[in-house]
């Protein structure tokens, strides 16, 4: 449950992107973020608020979708007693597969995951390396052999993280000090 | 960039003719022989009764010497280069400039300087006066700052900054003050004599965090972004207090009795020199905007706008005694936006140019100088004082930062917390500005020399100590990162892949707070002051205009490198063999290529967006090249997906598909004026023609070199098509980039030279192109028309048929 508050700065947000007054949000809208736009895979990442089929996002699709984003309730019982919850460890797993399976088909395969390395890495890298990277993660990754990575294989592979290293739950880590305090309300649980 | 910097260069020739030339001017000339030596044969004089002498036969002197005329420029130039030969040398040793922040060098550098001066009993040249320092040395930083500070955070913290600054002083000022009268009491450190109102003094001089040292010890430490924007606002803004406390405070020294009437007059002087030079500061930043609408035909003095106006701001504000710094950083943050608008490219370039390398020198000479100084000026020792000056700066300090933020956090939609107000504790560094302020003393107080020494202590201190363990402080506090190498390379991507989704999600929530003023101010902007202060005032075009000039720019780029790399990494080729490979055996992959792969990995992967770090780097302007490197790995994969033959189920659809974007003439409708009519320079008009005609080609070419320009020149109309079948890039990235903001303008270093000669052999390809299309243009009127009516408002942000991908 997301607190009165976050919602109303929720709505705000959304009607500050909302530059027609239409009532939903269309993908331009997102691009006229200029940071999302520079982000690798801003592209991706615009694309997990529209599914296919659809061009408008209302405001309680909006929400849904960054309900992702909530920390991992601390009633642990409560949230595995309804796995659909989107916060939960399954429903951000969810979502991280779904930013690689573009085309929504239950599996990451070796074209995607390379499509993926290749927004995210510089230009140095050669297509040689980038497809022998995508085949090492694929290896690891893939138990029944077909090739691909399904939901199951990446939720296993993400239970396998060493313990400091949980990618779906960590919050910001790396060279920048600390994300802002307010964010690790909304972002993938505490250290 | 030869031109730019070759103006650069003039600059600041002029700057340090006009340097000289006021130094020269007052009267304090260091005692230097002044050697003139000429060979000339000295001619005796009649004296009367002297037996003339016989008229030697003087020669023409072939080698004189004339020391004296050149002596103020001639020492002026040796200093700067001497400082800067000690700025260049740092860099032999990458490891020490990491550990220690260059002020730290500079400042023993300056020690070991002085040492020798006073060692053979020179004095320091009498540029370190106050005067100097505050009318020549401390604008260009000022100015530095003022300029490449970040708007939008600082504006979003505005009421943050504000609060630290001026209440933050405050509290500073007169805690120190207090306790040091305090300390005073005790007998035993012998320092009786010095009473409340000459502590309450000191105490401001050594309150005041100083931008240049904070600056330049952030630049090194990555910093949170809230936290660089409140210590570097606070730094600056604290000017105004720090204005009014010495002035009140020194004038209260002369008087024997305060009295309530001059606390309330303080705070009226307060208000005064507070918006006063913010008041200043945005007329003369409104003039300056206003004149660089109408300098489109002298575009070489055009940066001499810019300096000029911000330097009379600062000095304007000196002349009334308000805060000078506020005036100068106010200046500069209104008049960038509008000026660099209204500026050429090659203008802008030079002025971001000119105002980092004046900074640079600017603090380069202000750290070295202070070392030199601090050898050669008299002290006056403490132990007991001194101490507890440090003591008490450090405690006060932490403290205020402890209940301010207490108390601003609740209006914070982001509260700081433990380790942000750590930082900006340890982050209060004190620097020259105090020690000018402790120069400019007056000298009826009798403990003149000790508040010097002690200034001089805590400067050192802070800028060496803090300076120098700030950065293990930070990584030790920070979350450690377990080792990659135990890593799979799974987690690895993923973990990046999670983090630039962060980063985008944090992009997308966004700050939640003042957008209404926000809101008000933009509406306002666009109706009133644009139209005022621009020269082509096209609301939404200058967005389409910096998007053409900066895929031009790409462009260029990429004939220019004519790298293999990019034309054929992502090509449809690849792709397709992959799927081939897909059936092959698994790929045995030693330990050595996993080692490979995790360097490749770890060394290219992009960066997450952090928008301090290009601020915060202090001697290098904002680098784009990852955002360069992103928008062309976009465009080239959105062109890469629209080839027939992708993997994608559609193959005939692309051919169609590209064209309905294109209303042949009618590019630019409706919410976009007519762009090609009018345009300020030749490039623009170019790269305005050349765009509409753009048609972007598929299949017909492989992804050779010369494809990718034309492509991108064209990528907002092909975007429409392209996202319609651009499943992995559905973030249309044309569009994206249209909104970009001006300020991606100046990253662009144009090489013009080179730009209008590719762009002459763009237009004609794109001429040929054009003519071959246009019969084509007509094929599917059904595919142009439906998109075209469905937004009728945005063509170029048409997004067709979203639902027929799957």
């Amino acid at each position: 449950p997301v607190s009165a508050a976050h919602l109303l700065r929720l709505h705000e947000r959304f009607d500050f992107l909302d530059k027609d007054g239409r009532g939903h949000l269309r993908p331009e809208d997102f691009e006229e973020i200029r940071e999302l736009t520079e982000n690798p895979i801003g592209g991706r990442i615009i694309a997990a608020f529209f599914p296919p089929e659809k061009e408008r996002l209302d405001f309680p699709s909006f929400v849904r979708i960054l309900a992702h984003f909530r920390p991992i309730g601390k009633n642990r019982s409560r949230d595995r007693a309804q796995p659909e919850q989107a916060n939960s460890r399954t429903g951000k797993l969810k979502f991280a597969f779904e930013l690689y399976d573009q085309d929504r088909d239950g599996k990451i395969s070796r074209e995607e995951l390379l499509q993926v390395l290749r927004a995210m890495l510089g230009l140095q890298v050669t297509e040689e390396q980038l497809r022998s990277i995508a085949e090492r993660a694929v290896q690891e990754a893939d138990i029944d052999g077909d090739g691909a990575i399904s939901f199951d294989e990446f939720k296993k592979v993400k239970k396998k993280e060493p313990q400091g290293l949980k990618p779906a739950e960590k919050t910001n880590f790396c060279h920048v000090w600390f994300l802002r305090s307010h964010w690790r309300k909304w972002t993938w649980s505490t250290r | 960039m030869d031109l730019s910097s070759r103006r650069g260069v003039d600059l600041f020739v002029i700057f340090c003719v006009f340097l000289s030339l006021l130094y020269g001017s007052r009267a304090e000339v260091p005692s230097r022989p002044t050697a003139s030596v000429t060979i000339l044969p000295p001619i005796k004089p009649d004296n009367g009764p002297q037996p003339y002498p016989e008229e030697e036969k003087s020669n023409l002197p072939v080698f004189t010497m004339n020391y004296s005329r050149i002596q103020i420029p001639f020492e002026i130039t040796l200093w700067m280069l001497l400082a800067s030969f000690a700025k260049i040398g740092f860099h032999v040793y990458p490891k020490i400039t990491f550990w220690v922040p260059e002020s730290c060098l500079l400042v023993s550098i300056g020690l070991i300087v002085g040492g020798i001066m006073y060692s053979v009993h020179e004095k320091p040249p009498a540029v370190l006066t106050s005067n100097v320092f505050f009318l020549y040395m401390l604008p260009p930083i000022v100015l530095d700052s003022g300029y490449f500070m970040p708007t939008r955070p600082f504006f979003e913290n505005v009421g943050t900054v504000l609060w630290f600054a001026v209440v933050g002083t405050l509290w500073n000022s007169i805690g120190i003050g207090m306790s040091l009268f305090a300390i005073c009491q005790i007998e035993a450190f012998g320092v009786q004599d010095i009473n409340l109102q000459e502590n309450l003094l000191f105490a401001t001089i050594i309150s005041a965090v100083d931008p240049v040292a904070v600056l330049s010890v952030f630049e090194d430490v990555s910093v949170n972004e809230q936290l660089y924007i409140v210590v570097f606002g606070e730094c600056l803004f604290n000017d105004a207090v720090t204005v009014v406390l010495y002035s009140m405070f020194s004038f209260v020294t002369e008087m024997p009795v305060v009295e309530p009437v001059d606390v309330f007059l303080g705070v009226a002087r307060f208000l005064v020199v507070g918006l006063g030079g913010m008041g200043f500061g945005v007329l003369f930043g409104f003039v300056a905007a206003f004149t660089t609408r109408f300098t489109s035909k002298v575009r070489e003095i055009e940066p001499l706008f810019i300096f000029m106006y911000s330097y009379l701001a600062y000095l304007v504000a000196e002349l009334f005694a308000i805060s000078s710094i506020m005036a100068i950083v106010c200046c500069a943050l209104t008049m960038k936006y509008y000026v660099e608008e209204n500026v050429s490219q090659r203008s802008c370039t030079t002025i971001r140019h000119v105002v980092k390398m004046l900074g640079a020198i600017s603090e380069t000479l202000i750290f070295f100088f202070l070392g030199v100084v601090t050898i050669t000026t008299e002290h006056e020792w403490n132990w007991g004082y001194i101490l507890f000056t440090l003591l008490f700066a450090f405690i006060w300090r932490g403290l205020g930062i402890l209940v301010l933020t207490q108390i601003i956090n609740p209006f914070r939609t982001i509260p700081f917390n433990t380790k942000d107000q750590f930082g900006m504790a340890y982050g209060g560094l004190r620097g020259a500005i105090s020690f000018a302020l402790a120069f400019t003393l007056p000298d009826n107080i009798g403990r003149k020399h000790l508040f010097v020494t002690a200034t001089i202590v805590i400067i050192l201190f802070t800028v060496f100590l803090q300076g120098i363990s700030i950065r293990p402080l930070i990584e030790f506090i920070n979350v450690r990162r377990t080792n990659r190498k135990t890593d799979t390379i799974n987690i690895e991507i993923h973990t990046r892949l999670m983090e630039h989704t962060m980063a985008g999600i944090e992009d997308l929530c966004g700050q939640w707070s003042h957008y209404y003023w926000k809101d008000k101010f933009m509406k306002f902007n666009n109706r009133i002051l644009r139209r005022i202060l621009l020269r082509d005032n096209r609301a939404e075009s200058s967005i389409v205009a910096l998007y053409k000039k900066l895929e031009l720019q790409n462009a260029i780029e990429i004939l220019d490198t004519a790298s293999g790399d990019i034309s054929a990494a992502p090509s449809i080729i690849s792709l397709q063999e992959e799927k081939k490979n897909s059936t092959k055996p698994k790929k045995k992959f030693l330990a050595a290529d996993l080692k490979n792969m995790h360097d490749i990995l770890s060394k290219n992967m992009y960066k997450i967006r952090e928008r301090t770090v290009s601020y915060t780097s202090k001697h290098a302007l904002p680098n784009d090249n990852q955002r360069r490197e992103i928008l062309i790995r976009r465009h080239s994969s959105i062109r890469r997906s629209l080839r027939p033959g992708s993997f994608q189920t559609r193959q005939i659809v692309p051919k169609s598909q590209k064209y309905f974007s294109l209303p042949p003439g009618e590019s630019l409708n409706s919410r976009f004026p007519p762009t090609r009519q009018s345009s300020a320079d030749a490039q623009e008009t170019m790269s305005e023609v050349a765009y509409p005609g753009r048609r972007s080609r598929f299949g017909n070419r492989s992804s050779s070199g010369a494809m990718m320009p034309l492509h991108r020149l064209g990528t907002l109309k092909e975007v429409s098509s392209v996202d319609f079948l651009n499943e992995s890039e559905r973030g249309s990235t044309g569009r994206g980039s249209q909104s970009r903001p001006q300020s991606l303008r100046h990253h662009l270093s144009a090489d013009d030279n080179n730009g209008l000669v590719d762009e002459m052999r763009i237009r004609q390809v794109e001429e040929e192109e054009e003519e071959e299309e246009r019969p084509q243009a007509s094929q599917p009127p059904a595919w142009a028309a439906e998109p075209r009516d469905e937004t009728p408002q945005n063509p170029l942000l048409r997004r067709p048929q979203w639902n027929e991908k799957k």
